[in-house]
């Protein structure tokens, strides 16, 4: 579904919702020439936080859009979601931290692979995160 | 530019289209002395003035108007062909205000009316000629970006020493920029050739900060998780001490002095046994 | 039901990963090896993920898993074909893959597994170092 202004929006209520988003990333960076490390990249970052809305958010939603800062294209993708939020932010965000069974969130990694990161969560809030990773 | 204005430019441009072109045309020429061909600079002129007149049919002419879409398109493709050709800016920015002396000729100097008109109309070609500016300049910067990407490509050249074996002679300092692309063409001709072993080589490297040594210590786990193992060789004192002094830790990284002790690790961790005939006198 | 398929070359199985990895594929692949390596009692799994345009922390996860599955059953695995790109982005995202071995290609993978199967028979010691290439006791003319 793609909004008025340009915005792709993927709902992440399945599995196979990760993969649509990773596919989705992917050719819309592709269309807008970044290189292909900060493709992987940011396909990555995106796989990671797709995931995290599915199985920590109780599923919710990926934005994917197109944007400029007058001399560079970028991409921007938004996950949102109504699940229970993050209580302690500091520690989700530091190396290493897991919750869970696994490796863990994913967010400190998710950052370093992006140009821009913005996360706004409480517990019982719910959890929005923004991602943009511009071409050089 | 005002309602009136664009009036009575478009009329003046429907009126003396042919003289006007004419003049601009030959201006033009002679500022390039020669340098692009007649009949390729009359096109080009003819479609400017072409998109000229299309961008007067909105009501007030201006520069960003949609009737003004196809007049940008045809300044950026002739500022991008200056500037690949070699042209100055200024012999772009000529090819656009040039368009001021067949105007004036038309203009009767003894109307107010009409040099007012006239002001209007330079100030929109002023307008013009630094939008065809930044265009040129724009194309002129990606231009060198290619070229500095090409220069880095021709100097870090990868060379197979052994089957298996590559080596990465860095010359020069290593910035980040450089340092990325070096680490993503080493990584792709460990790829390319099959190579388990990478020697990075930095004899020519004259100093190694703390972000140099980030980028070889990414690299060489880079490299790590896809199965090849670097070995890092041309290690001068000066560059041993600094390493020591920073505290950079190599870890487990084998780490040599010279090509030859690196490729002579290489080629035995591959499972490579040298030995020297008897006989020989060296 | 979607499986990825499994080939067996000798006493090693060999997985080549062609698709998108979903989640639920990816614990299905988990499975089906383990059931593979005791029905055929292999001693080398091979994981060619070339055709992977991206490795993330669950995938990551996964191949761990599977190594260390497979070692418990007394199997060795290799990564094999990881990308340039991929390795980049894994070394920033702080993924070691600990406990996988990977090789360059299929070839330098079952390499590495027939020298490492070869130590552990005569019993010499094996560079048991995940990430690493050792093809311990593997004579001169290999190369």
């Amino acid at each position: 579904m793609t909004t008025g202004d340009g915005v792709e929006v993927l709902p992440i209520v399945a599995d196979e919702d990760v993969v649509r988003v990773r596919q989705l990333v992917r050719s819309v960076a592709v269309a807008a020439k970044l290189s292909l490390i900060d493709q992987t990249k940011l396909v990555t970052a995106a796989s990671e936080l797709a995931r995290n809305t599915l199985v920590y958010g109780g599923g919710g939603r990926a934005e994917v859009s197109t944007v400029s800062n007058g001399r560079r294209t970028g991409i921007r993708v938004h996950f949102a979601d109504d699940g229970p939020g993050i209580a302690d932010l500091d520690l989700a965000m530091t190396d290493g931290y897991t919750s869970g069974s696994g490796l863990g969130l994913g967010l400190s990694g998710a950052r370093r692979l992006v140009d821009e990161f913005e996360i706004d969560t409480a517990a019982g809030a719910g959890t929005r995160i923004t991602l943009t990773k511009w071409s050089r | 530019m005002d309602s009136t204005t664009t009036r009575y430019l478009a009329d003046l441009l429907r009126d003396h289209g042919d003289q006007i072109v004419k003049r601009w045309t030959a201006t033009v020429a002679a500022s390039l002395r020669g340098r692009l061909g007649e009949a390729e600079l009359g096109r080009q002129i003819n479609e400017l003035f072409t998109a000229l007149r299309e961008a007067t049919d909105g009501a007030e002419l201006t520069i960003d108007s949609a009737e003004s879409s196809e007049l940008r398109a045809v300044l950026t493709e002739l500022s991008r062909q200056r500037a690949r050709h070699g042209f100055s800016s200024t012999e772009t920015a000529i090819s656009v205000f040039a368009l001021k002396e067949p105007v004036l000729e038309i203009t009767d100097s003894t109307d107010p009316a009409a040099l007012r008109s006239f002001v209007a109309i330079s100030h929109f070609i002023d307008e013009l000629g630094l939008f065809t500016f930044e265009s040129y300049a724009k194309t002129r910067e990606e231009l060198i970006a290619d070229q500095a990407e090409q220069l880095l490509e021709l100097s870090t050249p990868v060379v197979k020493l052994w089957e298996g074996v590559v080596a990465v002679p860095l010359v020069g300092t290593l910035d980040s920029a450089r340092a990325q692309v070096v680490m993503e063409r080493l990584l792709q001709t460990l790829v390319d050739t099959g190579s388990p072993y990478a020697i990075i080589d930095i004899t020519g490297v004259p100093a190694v900060d703390t972000q140099v040594a980030q980028h070889i210590l990414k690299t060489v786990v880079a490299a790590r998780l896809m199965g090849a193992d670097c070995i890092i060789s041309g290690i001068r004192p000066q560059i041993a001490q600094t390493i020591v002094a920073l505290g950079i830790e190599f870890g487990d990284i084998v780490t040599k002095s010279s090509l030859a002790d690196a490729l002579l690790h290489a080629l035995r961790a591959g499972g490579v046994e040298l030995s020297r005939r008897a006989g020989r006198r060296d | 039901m979607d499986r990825i398929p499994i080939l067996t070359l000798g006493d090693i199985l060999l997985v080549s990963i062609q698709v998108d990895l979903e989640d639920q594929l990816a614990l299905r692949l988990q499975e089906d090896l383990s059931d593979r390596i005791v029905a055929t009692g292999a001693h080398g799994v091979v994981i060619d993920i070339s055709a992977l345009d991206i490795v993330d922390s669950f995938i990551g996860r996964m191949l761990s898993t599977i190594a260390s599955i497979s070692r418990v059953l007394d199997a060795e695995t290799v990564v094999v074909g990881m990308r340039p790109a991929v390795a980049i982005t894994l070394v920033e995202l702080g993924l070691s893959l600990k406990g996988v071995r990977t090789a360059l290609t299929v070839e330098h993978g079952l390499r590495l597994l027939r020298g490492a199967r070869a130590a552990e028979l005569i019993g010499l010691p094996d560079d048991d170092e995940p990430a690493e290439p050792a093809p311990a006791g593997e004579p001169a003319a290999a190369s």
